[in-house]
């Protein structure tokens, strides 16, 4: 059975997870064998964190809380290098 | 918010004549100027920006589309254009195709949740298939507006 992995991450940057923010969240998830999912704690709506189309749909602003997971052997990893990319604020601020 | 609220009706550009793509960011910008939505004086600001946003990552996000943008301090009231090429424009997208439909987004400096809402538009409807398709056949401005308004009226399938 693959690993499945998950947290919670919250949106630190001040505008949000606009295009540039989002593309480098789906650049790291891609770096990854796993899948990785995302959502809002406020929707049922699970976002592939692979596809920038569809991460783009989150319109995750400053504080927005969103819920990740990540099913496979690199998991952990994973949602380990997306927690570093938040805790940086995407490297923007 | 609905699309309908901020794409501008007399700034669409459905046969876009530019091929490439700093002259289609030129010619959707000239789309707004003209029909009144920004401000001449700002044309030349804005086109530069737009295109270095563009040096700095492609909005050009695969499957035939690009949403160019910008955020602006003299821009007070978000808007958007489309355009829509026949031929096809090198955009250096995602997945390294053309991009066909372009949709450019002007938005105010400080408003960062009313531009992520517009995005999240902009992206809802450019993920579904029809969308995509039936834009690319617009071959007009009502044909592109009775689009958009279909899309935010919820009758458009995926």
């Amino acid at each position: 059975m693959p690993e499945t992995h998950t947290t919670k991450i919250k949106i630190a940057n001040k505008l949000g997870l606009h295009a540039r923010p989002a593309m480098a969240l789906v650049d790291t998830a891609n770096r990854f064998k796993c899948d990785v999912h995302v959502h809002r704690t406020d929707s049922d709506e699970i976002i592939d964190a692979k596809s920038i189309m569809s991460v783009m749909m989150l319109a995750a602003t400053e504080g927005t809380v969103l819920h990740v997971e990540a099913t496979g052997t690199d998991a952990a990893e994973a949602l380990e290098a997306i927690k570093a990319l938040v805790k940086r604020k995407f490297d923007e601020e | 918010m609905k699309l309908g609220d901020f794409i501008a009706p007399k700034a669409l550009v459905p046969q876009l004549e530019s091929t490439q793509r700093d002259d289609v960011i030129s010619e959707l910008v000239d789309a707004l100027v003209s029909g009144g939505v920004l401000d001449a004086k700002l044309r030349d600001d804005v086109i530069a920006k737009i295109i270095e946003r563009e040096k700095h990552g492609s909005t050009g996000f695969g499957k035939g589309v690009a949403v160019p943008h910008v955020k602006h301090e003299k821009i007070k009231t978000m808007a958007a254009t489309v355009g829509v090429s026949a031929h096809g424009v090198d955009f250096n997208a995602l997945d390294k195709a053309p991009v066909y439909s372009v949709v450019l987004l002007m938005s105010p400096q400080d408003s960062p949740d009313e531009h992520l809402q517009a995005m999240e538009n902009i992206f809802r409807n450019l993920q579904k298939d029809t969308f995509r398709r039936f834009l690319r056949q617009a071959s007009t401005n009502e044909e592109i507006m009775d689009l958009i308004h279909e899309a935010d009226n919820h009758q458009l399938q995926s």
